[in-house]
C-alpha cells in the first residue's frame, strides 16, 4: 500500500530582500495544488537555502528576490547543491529580474524564472509538468 | 441633510429606476459583481437616501475644522500645494546626489531617500550580507561621510527632506543632524521626516532587526528628541502604504495604520511621560493610492476623519494640530506590471490623482518601469510631470476637497471608516497592536487577502491589462537603469579609508556610550549624534542594538 | 550501501531513504528492516502543544542548549495536511532554525491525512535519525488531544506546552492529556494569567493517575523568545533521563513502542497481502458489514482462515 507520491518544496527569500508577498502567495497556491511546502522564510544565505533542501530531500526550490541580488543569490544555491552532491533539486526563481539576468540565471543553472504577472497556475502546472518526486533514485 | 420631501422623490424616483434596470436586464455588462477591491459591494446609482443620516457640521464641516475629513490646513491646495517628493536613491552618494539635483531642477519640491537592503537592515557595505546587495535599490550609507556627498549642495534650511529608514533610523537621523550642522544649519531650521515606524516592520515591510519593545522605545527616544531640540521634524511616518503593498486591502491598510498610531501615542505617553499635545503634531502618516480610484479618495478622508476621533476621544488632546493627519501618499507599486509597461504611467495618473482628490500634503509617483528596474532618468521625470500637470493643467486642486458631498464617495467614506473601527475594536480586544503582532493576526489578514487578490486574477473576476486582460503577443523591451556593477567595491574602499582616517578610540567610547544608555533606558539620540560625529559605521551602532535588544526573525506567519 | 552510508551520518542519503518512508515506497521499507537493527540509542523528546504555543520557538532554544553540551541532534515536525487539497505548508523549521547549526538535521513532515497528527512515517523518520547516530531526536507536533496521546506513544520524554490565557485549564481536564506528559512547560509566562495556570496545573498533576511511572511531573515557566527558562527544560529533560534508566521505564515504553509498531507492520502487511490476493477483497467484506450481512468478528475470522492460518485454535 504506497502512499500517494507528493511533490515537495522548498521556499525561500536569499538575503536581505524582505518582500514577501509573491513566496507566500506562491506556497499557499503549492499548498492548494497538493505540493508539501516548506516555507523557509525571509533572510535566508544560500547555505541554508542548499542546507534545508537537502535535508527536506525536495523536488524543487523556489527563490524570491526583489533587491536586485538575484544573479549571485540565486546562483549560490545552485552551486552549494551541486557541490554537495544535489544537484539533481531543481532550482526556480522570480522577483524583480530584468530579461537581460534571465539569460544569466539560466546558464548558472535557474530551471526557468516568472516573472512579476505571472499566472499561478502556470506557476503550479509549470511544477506538474517538469517536476516528478525523485523518490526512486537512491543516494 | 436632507428634506422628507427630496427623500420621498428620491424613494420614488428609485423604484422607478430600479424598474428600469430590471427591464434592461438582457443588456447590461456581463460582469456578475461590482466591488471594491476591499470587496466592498459598489451599487449602480447613489441617491441622498444612501447618506440620509449624514450631518453636514459633524461628519463632513469646513477644512481646517474637526473632524477634518475636509483637509486639516484651512486654505487646502488654495493655500499651498502638495509637496512633490520623488522618493529615490540609488548607487553611491554621489550617484544619489546627481538623481536629487536632477529632480530638484526639474521641479520637485521635497526630497526622499531610497536607501540600499544592507543600509535598511543595518550592515555596512563590506558585511558580507551586503555582497551583491550594495546599492542597488537604494543608496549605499556606511557613515557620516556618505551622509556629507549625498547632502552635498543641498541647502538643509530650505528643502525638506523624508528618509525611509526604520531600525537604523536614529542612526540616519543623527547623520542628517549633523551634516545640517556642519552646513551652519540650525536643527530648529531643518525640516523632514524619518519613517521610523517599526510596527509596519513586522507586519508588512519586514526590514526589522531587534524585537517589538525595544524598537518602540527607540521611537519614543526619537519622538521625545525632536519633541525638545528639532521642532519642525517629523520622527514618524505612520505608514500604509507597505501594508497595503504586502496585499492587505483599503480597509485593513486603513485600520492597521491607525492602530499602530494609537500604540506609538501610547507609548510616547507612558514611557516618557510626555503630554499629547507636545509630540502629536509632529506625528505623521503614509498611505498607498491603489487603483480603485474612489475607495482610495474616501480611504484619505475617512482617515483624517478617524484619526481626529481618536486623538480627541481617546488620547484627550486639547490643541487642534494634535488632531491633523498630515500625510504623505505614493501610487502603488503593486499596482504596476511588467507587461506593458508604459500602461503604468496612466495607472500613476489616476493613482496620484485619487491622492490629490483625497488631499494629501505630499506625493510620490511611480516611474512606469519600476516593475523591472529603478526609475531611469527619463520615467522618473514623466513621472514628476504627471504631479505637475494635475496640480497647474487639471483644476483638481483649484477647490478644496472638491468630491464632498458626492451620494456615493460620502456613502463610501463612511462605510470604509465603519469597517476599518471594526477591525481597530478588534485589535483593542487583543490588547493592542503589539500582541495582535505576537498572534499573527494582521500578518496573516494580510496573507490571505494577497492569496485571494491572486485568485481572483488568475480566475479573471478581476482584470489587469496586459497580464489578463488585451495580452500582447510579444513583449516590447524598453530601456532600464542599471547599477553600476563598481558601486561595491568602490564603497567597500571608502569605507575602509574612513575607519582609518577616524579616531578609531573615539568611536570605541561612542559606541559604549550607546550601549549604556541603551541598557539605561537614557535616550540614545545624544549618544548616537556623539558616535556619527566620530564617523562610526552605521552597522557598528547597529551591532550594540542587536547585542543589547536581541534579534528579530522571520515567524513566517501564514 | 545505503546502511552504511545512514549509519556513517550521510545527509544525503538520509533525507532521501526518509523520502521513500514517508512516501511507503517498498525498497526504502526494506532498507528499514536493517536500520531498525541499529536504533534504540537516541534520546526521542516529543513537544506537543496547541497551535501559537510557541513549540518550535522553544525547540530552537532547547537545541541550541543540548548543541551547547555537544549533543548530536535530530528534529522531526510534524505539520497538518490540508484535508482539501491533500498539500502542506510546513512552516515550524521556519522558527527553530535561527542560532541552529547545519549539522542540526531539521526534517519535516505533513501528516498525510493521519488522526492524531502523527504519521507512520514519523517513526521511521526518527529511526533514521537514532542510526546516524543522533544522541537526542525532538518530534514535534501539533496536540488535538490525540496528538498529545499519540506523541506520548512515541517519545521517551513527552513535554506539553501551554500558554496562558488560551482556555488551556479546559483542554487539559480532558482524559488522557493529562497523563501524557513527562514535562509541562507554560510559555509566554509574561503574559497574565501564567501563575494561575501553574497553579491549575499543580493541582490537576497531583491528582493524577501514574501511568507513566512514579515521576512527578515538573511544571517550569518559560518565555522561549527571549530564551528564558529554557535552560531549565532542557536540564529536566536530562533528568528524566536518568530517571527512565534507573526506574526500568525506559524498557516499557521502548517494549510499548515495538508493540505499536509489531501491530502496525501486521495491519500494513495484512491488508498488502489480502490486495494482492483479491483485489478489492477488503472492500468486498467492508459492504457485507454496512449492509448487516456479517459481523465484524466473523469477518475478521475468515480473513484469518484466508491467511491460511489453520488447526482449531479457539478463536
Amino acid at each position: 500500500m504506497t502512499q500517494e507520491r507528493k511533490i515537495r518544496v522548498l521556499i525561500a527569500k536569499p538575503g536581505l530582500d524582505g518582500h514577501d508577498r509573491g513566496a507566500k502567495v506562491v506556497a499557499h497556491g503549492f499548498r492548494d495544488a497538493g505540493f508539501e511546502v516548506v516555507y523557509l522564510g525571509l533572510h535566508q544565505s544560500p547555505e541554508q537555502i542548499a542546507n534545508a533542501a537537502i535535508q527536506e530531500d525536495v523536488d524543487l526550490v523556489g527563490l524570491s528576490c526583489l533587491s536586485g541580488a538575484h544573479v549571485y543569490l540565486f546562483g549560490e544555491v545552485v552551486k552549494i547543491l551541486r557541490e554537495r552532491g544535489a544537484g539533481d533539486i531543481t532550482v526556480v526563481g522570480g522577483g524583480i529580474i530584468p530579461d537581460e539576468d534571465i539569460v544569466r540565471l539560466k546558464e548558472a543553472g535557474i530551471k526557468a524564472v516568472f516573472l512579476p504577472g505571472t499566472p499561478l497556475d502556470q506557476i503550479i502546472e509549470w511544477t506538474r509538468a517538469n517536476i516528478k518526486p525523485h523518490t526512486d533514485k537512491a543516494r | 441633510m436632507f428634506t422628507d420631501r427630496t427623500l420621498d422623490q428620491v424613494r420614488r424616483g428609485m423604484a422607478r429606476w430600479l424598474a428600469e434596470l430590471k427591464s434592461a436586464a438582457g443588456s447590461l455588462r456581463g460582469k456578475k459583481s461590482f466591488k471594491t477591491l476591499s470587496d466592498i459591494e459598489v451599487k449602480p446609482v447613489y441617491t441622498p437616501d444612501d447618506i440620509k443620516d449624514l450631518d453636514f457640521e459633524s461628519q463632513i464641516g469646513f477644512p481646517g475644522e474637526y473632524p477634518f475629513t475636509r483637509g486639516c490646513q484651512a486654505t487646502g491646495y488654495r493655500g499651498r500645494l502638495w509637496t512633490f517628493r520623488m522618493f529615490s536613491g540609488f548607487g553611491n552618494a554621489a550617484d544619489t546626489n546627481a538623481r536629487w539635483q536632477h529632480l530638484l531642477k526639474e521641479g520637485e519640491t521635497g526630497l526622499s531617500t531610497a536607501f540600499d537592503y544592507p543600509t535598511l537592515m543595518g550592515y555596512d557595505s563590506d558585511s558580507p550580507k551586503a555582497r551583491a546587495e550594495c546599492g542597488r535599490c537604494g543608496v549605499a550609507i556606511d557613515t557620516l561621510a556618505d551622509f556629507e556627498a549625498l547632502t552635498s549642495g543641498i541647502p538643509l534650511d530650505k528643502v525638506t527632506t523624508s528618509m525611509t529608514i526604520n531600525p537604523p533610523a536614529t542612526i540616519l537621523w543623527a547623520m542628517y543632524l549633523v551634516a545640517a550642522e556642519k552646513q551652519g544649519v540650525g536643527w530648529d531650521e531643518i525640516g523632514g521626516t524619518i519613517q521610523n515606524d517599526m510596527l509596519k516592520e513586522f507586519i508588512a515591510q519586514k526590514t526589522f532587526m531587534c524585537p517589538p519593545e525595544p524598537s518602540i522605545r527607540l521611537i519614543s527616544d526619537t519622538i521625545e528628541f525632536g519633541t525638545n531640540h528639532v521642532p519642525r521634524w517629523n520622527t514618524i511616518s505612520i505608514s500604509g502604504y507597505h501594508i497595503r503593498e504586502a496585499g492587505s486591502t483599503a480597509v485593513q491598510e486603513l485600520a492597521f495604520t491607525l492602530a499602530d498610531g494609537i500604540a506609538y501615542v501610547r507609548d510616547a505617553i507612558e514611557r516618557k511621560k510626555l503630554d499629547v499635545d507636545a509630540f502629536a503634531p509632529r506625528l505623521s502618516f503614509f498611505f498607498n493610492a491603489h487603483i480603485d480610484f474612489f475607495e482610495e479618495i474616501a480611504k484619505l478622508r475617512a482617515a483624517r476623519r478617524m484619526w481626529a476621533k481618536i486623538m480627541k476621544e481617546r488620547f484627550k488632546a486639547k490643541n487642534p494640530r494634535s488632531l491633523w493627519m498630515r500625510f504623505h501618499t505614493q501610487t502603488a507599486g503593486c499596482s504596476l506590471t511588467a507587461q506593458q509597461p508604459y500602461n503604468n504611467i496612466v495607472r500613476t495618473t489616476t493613482e496620484a490623482l485619487a491622492a490629490v482628490l483625497g488631499g494629501t500634503q505630499s506625493l510620490h509617483t511611480n516611474s512606469l518601469d519600476e516593475v523591472l528596474a529603478l526609475p531611469s532618468d527619463f520615467a522618473v521625470t514623466v513621472a514628476l510631470r504627471t504631479q505637475q500637470i494635475l496640480a497647474e493643467e487639471t483644476g483638481a486642486a483649484d477647490t478644496i476637497d472638491p468630491l464632498a458631498g458626492s451620494y456615493f464617495i460620502e456613502a463610501l467614506t463612511n462605510e470604509v471608516e465603519q469597517k476599518a473601527w471594526e477591525y481597530i475594536e478588534k485589535i483593542d480586544e487583543m490588547g493592542g497592536m503589539l500582541a495582535a503582532i505576537d498572534k499573527g493576526f494582521p500578518q496573516k489578514e494580510i496573507a490571505r487577502a494577497a492569496y485571494e487578490f491572486q485568485r481572483d486574477i488568475d480566475s479573471g473576476a478581476r482584470a489587469v491589462v496586459g497580464v489578463n486582460s488585451h495580452v500582447a503577443s510579444a513583449a516590447e523591451p524598453i530601456p532600464l537603469l542599471k547599477i553600476d556593477e563598481r558601486v561595491e567595491a568602490e564603497q567597500v574602499r571608502k569605507l575602509g579609508e574612513v575607519k582609518r582616517r577616524r579616531d578609531n578610540r573615539a568611536v570605541k567610547l561612542a559606541l559604549d556610550d550607546i550601549r549604556a544608555a541603551c541598557k539605561s533606558g537614557a535616550n540614545v539620540m545624544p549618544s548616537v549624534i556623539a558616535a556619527v560625529r566620530e564617523y562610526a559605521t552605521e552597522q557598528e551602532i547597529c551591532d550594540v542594538y542587536r547585542e543589547v535588544f536581541g534579534e528579530y526573525r522571520d515567524p513566517g506567519f501564514f | 550501501m545505503t546502511i552504511d552510508k545512514i549509519l556513517s551520518g550521510d545527509v544525503l542519503a538520509a533525507a532521501r531513504l526518509m523520502r521513500g518512508i514517508d512516501d511507503e515506497v517498498p525498497a526504502a521499507l526494506e532498507e528499514l528492516q536493517e536500520i531498525y537493527l541499529h536504533t534504540g540509542r537516541a534520546n526521542i523528546v516529543g513537544i506537543s502543544g496547541a497551535p501559537g504555543a510557541g513549540k518550535s520557538t522553544l525547540l530552537g532554544c532547547l537545541i541550541a542548549a543540548f548543541r551547547r553540551q555537544d549533543k548530536k541532534v535530530g528534529v522531526v515536525a510534524v505539520d497538518p495536511t490540508s484535508p482539501f487539497s491533500g498539500g502542506a505548508i510546513l512552516g515550524d523549521r521556519i522558527r527553530m532554525q535561527a542560532g541552529v547549526d547545519q549539522d542540526v538535521f531539521i526534517r519535516s513532515l505533513a501528516s498525510r491525512g493521519w488522526k492524531g497528527g502523527l504519521s507512520k512515517a514519523t517513526i521511521n523518520t526518527i529511526h533514521v535519525m537514532d542510526a546516524m547516530g543522533k544522541d537526542l531526536v525532538f518530534v514535534e507536533a501539533v496536540g488535538s488531544g490525540q496528538g498529545e496521546i499519540d506523541i506520548a506513544r512515541v517519545a521517551d520524554t513527552a513535554i506539553l506546552v501551554l500558554t496562558p490565557g488560551m482556555g488551556d485549564e479546559v483542554q487539559i481536564m480532558k482524559a488522557g492529556i493529562l497523563e501524557a506528559a513527562d514535562i509541562f512547560v507554560i510559555n509566554k509566562a509574561e503574559r497574565e494569567g501564567a501563575d494561575s495556570l501553574k497553579v491549575s496545573l499543580d493541582v490537576m498533576v497531583d491528582g493524577r493517575s501514574h501511568i507513566r511511572g512514579d515521576w512527578r511531573p515538573p511544571i517550569v515557566l518559560t518565555e522561549a523568545v527571549c530564551d528564558k527558562g529554557t535552560d531549565v527544560v532542557a536540564a529536566e529533560i536530562a533528568h528524566h533521563q536518568d530517571f527512565l534508566k534507573t526506574s526500568g521505564e525506559l524498557d516499557k515504553r521502548r517494549a510499548d513502542r515495538a508493540r505499536l509498531e509489531l501491530l502496525w507492520s501486521i495491519e500494513n502487511l495484512m491488508q498488502a497481502y489480502l490486495e494482492r490476493m483479491e483485489p478489492g477483497y477488503m472492500a468486498r467484506l467492508v459492504a457485507e458489514l454496512v449492509g448487516r450481512r456479517t459481523n465484524p468478528r466473523a469477518a475478521a475470522r475468515e480473513i484469518i482462515a484466508r491467511l491460511g492460518v489453520t488447526g482449531d485454535a479457539a478463536y
